[in-house]
């Protein structure tokens, strides 16, 4: 069911845990839906310097935390902001397609702690562009 | 080879090798087809006959009250749509539960589409049916009742005799899916009034693709698959006959051992609960107390992390066991058992059920006791709703 990409994220989880003092917070996700991704920043001369998570979820939401995490460590903030939930997919050699929703959680868990940081310099927060064909079935979970 | 814990029995079991045995020369020599008049198939017909004995005597049935049917889905799906369109006439309301298996559930839900008024009876925290709501949801136009002996996920033991008693006295049919519990605990459909009643084989050692259905002598309900004339008329095809012998020495070999395994397989099952509960700190065990549900089912739920990933854990230590989390079934809702207990969304999603059975020894059980533990810890470190749920403390 999953690439040896996904199970081996999953099992080896990496940048787990929490930043103290950090930069941004961000959380997505929702109890309901059985997945909420926390995301941890350190930004130093707006690169990612550091990035931590903590999941609650499946396989495919961990691995996707997992992936996301080393993907935007070391990029700009803005760069960082690009990453696409299809990227993080890709970067794992696929999921299966009812599990696509754990890609986009990693990517709005880290647009959620971005904007955190851009609110926290006082700089206005970025625009969220909707998910909607992947989210409709979601989304009375996510409202 | 690596140690492999099998605890999933409720999902299926192996068909035992003596079952296996008494298969077999009805595939090869014994092929004939039952309904051919010639000799040749007599051996057939006279196994059937017997397979059929067998079955209903487990029941407390007579053996021109059992149904051979490719499985529990089947004798469910029969025993529902069957009753409800023969009694069409005399009323259109049926009375099931929120924790049926999906056989029955979406069978009811089909028929509320179809011009039935279904009602789904909520149960109690322990998951079981409250005989005062079954009152209250019994009107005039009330044709069937349909209650699970033993819910498949958590285990409860519903109060079938009462609610058996209840229906006979207003001239209601009842049926119930004791898929999990025949030839696992003791059911008399006499003693408990039960009009129709439901299993499969391969819950209890048997070939999977055969079941039964009990029909009470003097019930009438329509067919559901019709065709030729085998089971007197009633449900048409060609008999497997391979798999009704299957099934007859199956339910033979599980009843004969019914209490010793039970008794087995309880022991060790309560050594499993105590266990977790005691070194998995802020567990739930779902389902009623030991004594109240299947002897071999132990359900919890775990704060903090989800199922799926749970199974995948314990997958990778030889351990097999299931989860009522959404993320196992490809849909977003969790069960709908752990649901209608009144489980958060969190705590259904951070369910494992671990069903025991006859090759389940006391290391399985400690193997199990040594492994969890850590795999759930480990878990709960990067899961923040252990870190929301520990700052609730």
């Amino acid at each position: 069911m999953y690439s040896e990409k996904v199970l081996d994220h999953f099992q080896n989880p990496r940048n787990v845990g929490e930043i103290e003092n950090p930069d941004g917070v961000g959380q997505a996700g929702n109890p309901k839906c059985g997945d909420i991704m926390k995301i941890y920043l350190r930004v130093e001369n707006d690169i990612i310097t550091d990035i931590k998570f903590k999941t609650f979820g499946c396989a495919s939401a961990i691995a996707s935390s997992s992936m996301a995490t080393e993907l935007v460590k070391g990029k700009t903030v803005e760069e960082a902001w690009n990453l696409t939930n299809r990227a993080v997919a890709e970067a794992l050699d696929g999921l299966p397609p009812v599990k696509m929703h754990c890609s986009i959680l990693a990517e709005e868990a880290i647009h959620a702690a971005i904007n955190n940081y851009r609110r926290n310099k006082g700089l206005p927060v970025w625009e969220e562009e909707s998910h909607e064909e992947l989210l409709h079935h979601h989304a009375h979970h996510h409202g | 080879m690596s140690r492999q814990v099998y605890l999933d029995y409720a999902a299926t079991s192996f068909t035992s090798p003596e079952v296996v045995s008494a298969m077999m020369p009805y595939f090869t020599e014994a092929f004939g087809n039952p309904s051919s008049i010639y000799s040749f198939s007599d051996r057939n017909r006279k196994a059937i006959a017997e397979a059929r004995q067998k079955t209903a005597e487990v029941i407390g049935a007579s053996a021109d009250e059992i149904f051979f049917t490719s499985g529990g889905t089947e004798a469910d799906n029969w025993a529902l749509k069957g009753a409800a369109e023969r009694n069409r006439t005399k009323g259109n309301r049926i009375i099931t539960t929120r924790i049926e298996h999906h056989a029955v559930l979406h069978t009811a839900e089909y028929l509320a589409k179809n011009g039935f008024d279904v009602v789904f009876l909520d149960v109690d925290p322990e998951g079981r049916v409250r005989m005062e709501d079954l009152k209250k949801a019994v009107n005039d136009r009330t044709i069937l009742v349909s209650v699970v002996f033993a819910n498949n996920e958590i285990g409860t033991i519903q109060p079938v005799s009462a609610i058996g008693a209840f229906c006979r006295e207003n001239g209601i049919l009842f049926h119930t899916d004791a898929v999990q519990a025949a030839a696992h605990i003791p059911i008399d459909v006499k003693a408990m009034n039960i009009d129709l009643l439901s299993m499969a084989a391969h819950k209890f050692y048997g070939p999977k693709g055969v079941g039964a259905l009990y029909i009470r002598k003097g019930v009438r309900i329509d067919n559901f698959m019709h065709g030729g004339g085998q089971e007197k008329g009633r449900r048409a095809t060609t008999e497997n006959v391979a798999g009704i012998v299957g099934m007859g020495r199956a339910i033979e070999l599980a009843s004969g051992r019914m209490k010793e395994a039970s008794a087995r397989i309880t022991r060790l099952r309560d050594m499993l609960v105590d266990g977790i509960m005691k070194s998995v700190p802020h567990t739930k065990l779902n389902g009623a107390p030991s004594g109240e549900r299947l002897p071999n089912n132990a359900n919890f739920s775990f704060i903090g992390i989800e199922g799926e990933t749970l199974l995948l854990d314990l997958d990778r230590a030889g351990i097999y066991g299931s989860t009522g989390s959404a993320c196992s079934s490809g849909s977003l809702d969790p069960s709908h058992v752990l649901m209608a207990i009144g489980l958060s969304h969190e705590l259904a999603h951070g369910s494992l059920r671990l069903t025991l059975g006859e090759e389940t020894t006391e290391d399985d059980i400690k193997y199990v006791l040594e492994t969890l533990p850590g795999i759930v810890e480990r878990r709960r470190a990067m899961s923040p709703l252990w870190e929301d749920y520990l700052k609730s403390l």
